[in-house]
């Protein structure tokens, strides 16, 4: 009997890897791939890691591949973008073992910095994109692209987005097939990419796209299904979750459900379309699918009527479908506050080891370029410190450029602040660049020993791998000294003394300093003491506390309260209280 | 009026251009769909699994969505479960939920505008405040509880940690708030002991049978 579960898109891409016997797999932490990987470690025959960066990631599974193993790199949609590199190339190359690329884009920008279509990255490298509408095609898709990754000699893309990694349904599981290592040999004239070679792979990659073209017309993974009465006479051209919230609003419309998304195959849309009252393409974020089919000379409308930004969902579709004159019901919220409800973003956690540093930053009033992970929290109130928040890495350079542009007075009031894992993926390269061409920049790794915005992931500081076994721990302040840095500083971000004195005196030194503020992250470690109070007759309800952005503190009354349920008795507090009103727990 | 509802909603200023407009109603079909909100770390997950594995046992499809990221970090969350013979959209849509339940008051009032005509509000007595009203920047709405009542929809208000806390442990809330469900749901009693008891580990499956049965009886 087949057994089912329930599983997200990202477990079930984990299990169809599983399946199809992959060797290798490798991924740096990010919304919303982040437990493709760590599903993957969960079975023993698969050799999981974290990577530094995707681009490590994305090579490692590209040698894995050349030589014979089936592999796999997942990343964030961002993270493609640091992986783009080795990946255009091992198109040309193509494959040894079938390799795999999962991309997990993120519309709406749930836990992301931009919301890119990575569908472009399979027109840009000319590989053949697969995107799956829920679990059960996430693992067959895993599958069906290893499939085609060895028979066309390519990598795959397998293009999601975060309502299908992180929406779960039901999937029916499959024996895993045997792991099996193709046969090596060296083959420069495949695998050496020079001039004279790539010329010749460009050619290969031009006959493979007229291949999979061909493919495209016939594969199942592409599927026309034909309407009913007036519905069916409307017909639409989409993918991925578009599908599914299609199929709620005009069941009985016509579909060409594509799961291969590229190349796409002429002959099939020209089928789909005859006859048809109207063609609408729906796909969410950039026309990619319509550019393409109104280039082949065929009528379709598609952003004229579907939104171009954030995702779809079916109330936006039965919105927009209405207006362009579908037969869609509208209707409405039934209930609702009439009053602007407060919003509830999210915000450091209660004992988070940043506090103390932004806290500092803030009241020192300094420019923060800031980075990726949790601390770009340090950007809300009450902190409102960090100037710039572009992408991994950015902060050190970026601090740098300043640097640059404004001169030594404005590096005076300047520092750069990166996680630690982070800083493994891409600070390191910018704080060397800061020692060469001789800067002044002062860069603070705020190191709470673990990748905590994704989820608590262990990374080259942490002394353990992705399966909790012990690893070797690089050191940041031998591998700043090894590069030149003579001012190096290790700190407790909650000594707010401690941090202000050498904050001044980093600033001040003309050479390049960094700042190690060390405190494990509070969530991951349950840093459970007991909780502080306040001394109700010492507090002037003066607010300074509130200026710690803790969830734990509030005001009412004229009084400081601590909720006790929600306190870990880090012990912040006492320290900013100028009337020493709030006192560190004592044990029950 | 549907702006300001997203814009409640997602927490963020709504002038991207999505999602603007008429909000446009259920899921079509005779599915039942079923949205958990709560704040990150209350543990709303637990609650939708056990809900799922109770529609799976009675032989439904079932799909389940939920956002997390930087959601854990004291931010807003929800799960969404959508049941039934055949289920497209891992989403309930606006005025689609037959039950809501809202683990926090103030997020109770945040997602009832999914709550159908003739739903069940089911709102856990707890109050969390979120860094705006900690700062003073807005004000925390005065009576969650009596406004949505006051609008003519279902509410069964609790405190679901208290009684939990009474029978042995304030954690089990979750499953006091799910007993409370059950009696609107077609599923028998003994799917939903079964899921509990697969749910949890087996020491805490007795605590947490309990918790169900005083849901049962609010």
């Amino acid at each position: 009997m087949t057994e089912y579960q329930l599983l997200s898109g990202n477990e079930a891409i984990a299990r169809g890897a599983y399946e199809a016997g992959v060797k290798v797999a490798a991924a740096y932490p990010g919304t919303p791939s982040t437990e493709i990987l760590e599903n993957l470690a969960g079975y023993d025959r698969v050799l999981a890691q974290w990577s530094p960066n995707e681009k490590v990631a994305m090579e490692v599974a590209a040698g894995a591949s050349i030589a014979g193993a089936r592999s796999l790199a997942a990343m964030k949609h961002v993270g493609v973008n640091v992986a783009a590199d080795p990946l255009l190339t091992f198109s040309y190359t193509g494959v040894g073992g079938g390799m795999v690329l999962v991309s997990a884009d993120d519309p709406a920008m749930h836990s992301s910095q931009n919301e890119q279509d990575n569908r472009y990255y399979g027109l840009l490298a000319k590989i053949p994109t697969l995107e799956p509408a829920d679990s059960q095609e996430a693992k067959d898709f895993v599958l069906r692209a290893y499939e085609l990754s060895e028979t066309f000699d390519t990598p795959v893309l397998l293009r999601t987005t975060t309502r299908v990694n992180h929406s779960k349904s039901l999937v029916a599981l499959a024996a895993p097939q045997e792991q099996i290592l193709r046969d090596y040999e060296k083959r420069p004239e495949k695998y050496v990419m020079t001039p004279g070679n790539a010329i010749r792979r460009h050619q290969v990659v031009e006959e493979r796209r007229l291949a999979l073209t061909a493919f495209a017309g016939q594969t199942d993974l592409n599927r026309i299904e034909r309407g009913r009465g007036e519905q069916g006479r409307v017909g639409f051209i989409t993918a991925g979750i578009s599908y599914q919230y299609l199929k709620e609003i005009l069941p009985d419309a016509s579909f060409l459900k594509l799961g291969l998304l590229w190349p796409l195959n002429e002959g099939l849309i020209r089928e789909f379309a005859a006859g048809l009252d109207r063609v609408i393409v729906v796909e969410e974020l950039e026309p990619v699918l319509e550019t393409q089919i109104l280039a082949m000379g065929i009528a379709a409308e598609g952003k004229a009527i579907i939104p171009r930004q954030g995702e779809l969902s079916e109330e936006t579709l039965r919105r927009v479908l209405a207006g362009a004159g579908l037969p869609v019901s509208p209707t409405a919220a039934v209930y609702a506050s009439a009053q602007s409800l407060p919003p509830r973003p999210p915000i450091l956690c209660p004992g988070c080891s940043h506090r103390g540093m932004f806290y500092t930053l803030k009241a020192m009033n300094l420019h923060v370029a800031g980075d990726i992970g949790c601390y770009a929290l340090g950007s809300a109130p009450p902190f409102g410190c960090l100037d710039t928040t572009i992408c991994m890495g950015a902060s050190v350079t970026g601090a740098f450029g300043m640097e640059l542009a404004r001169g030594e007075a404005f590096a005076e009031k300047c520092v750069a602040v990166i996680g630690d894992s982070t800083f493994f993926h891409s600070g390191i390269t910018g704080l060397i660049d800061i020692v060469y061409n001789q800067g002044r920049s002062t860069v603070i790794v705020l190191d709470n020993s673990i990748t905590a915005m994704t989820g608590h992931q262990d990374n080259p500081g942490t002394g353990r791998d992705i399966k909790g076994q012990p690893a070797p721990a690089v050191d940041i302040v031998k591998l700043a000294e090894s590069i030149g840095i003579r001012r190096i500083r290790v700190v407790d971000p909650f000594d707010l003394r401690g941090c202000r004195q050498t904050l001044a005196a980093e600033l001040a030194a003309p050479e390049p300093s960094l700042i190690i503020a060390r405190r494990p992250c509070a969530l991951y470690v349950r840093l459970r003491q007991p909780p502080c109070r306040v001394e109700t007759a010492d507090c002037i309800g003066c607010g300074a506390c509130l200026r710690l952005g803790c969830p734990a503190l509030s005001v009412a009354g004229g009084k400081a309260i601590v909720d006790e349920g929600n306190c870990v008795g880090c012990g912040l507090c006492p320290q900013v209280c100028p009337k020493n009103a709030i006192r560190e727990g004592v044990e029950a | 009026m549907s702006g300001n509802i997203i814009g409640n909603i997602i927490g963020k200023d709504n002038n991207t251009g999505m999602n603007t407009g008429m909000n446009t109603g259920a899921n079509t079909g005779a599915n039942t769909g079923v949205l958990i909100a709560g704040v990150g770390g209350q543990g709303t997950v637990l609650a939708s699994k056990i809900l799922s594995l109770v529609a799976m046992k009675a032989g439904l499809e079932v799909k389940q969505s939920e956002i997390h990221g930087m959601s854990q970090r004291g931010g807003s969350v929800v799960t969404h479960v959508r049941l039934g013979a055949r289920v497209y959209s891992p989403l309930v849509t606006l005025g689609g939920a037959d039950a809501v339940i809202a683990f926090e008051e103030l997020e109770a009032l945040r997602y009832l505008p999914y709550l159908r005509s003739g739903g069940l509000m089911i709102v856990n007595r707890q109050r969390l405040l979120p860094m705006p009203v900690i700062t003073g920047a807005a004000q925390y709405p005065a009576a969650p509880v009596d406004e949505i009542r006051a609008m003519g929809a279902r509410v069964t208000a609790v405190d679901a940690a208290a009684l939990a806390r009474d029978l042995g442990d304030a954690r089990a809330a979750n499953v006091v708030l799910l007993g409370i469900l059950a009696r609107t749901l077609p599923f028998a009693g003994a799917l939903w002991r079964e899921a509990i008891g697969e749910s949890l580990k087996h020491q805490l499956a007795a605590l947490n049978l309990r918790a169900f049965e005083a849901g049962q009886a609010v």
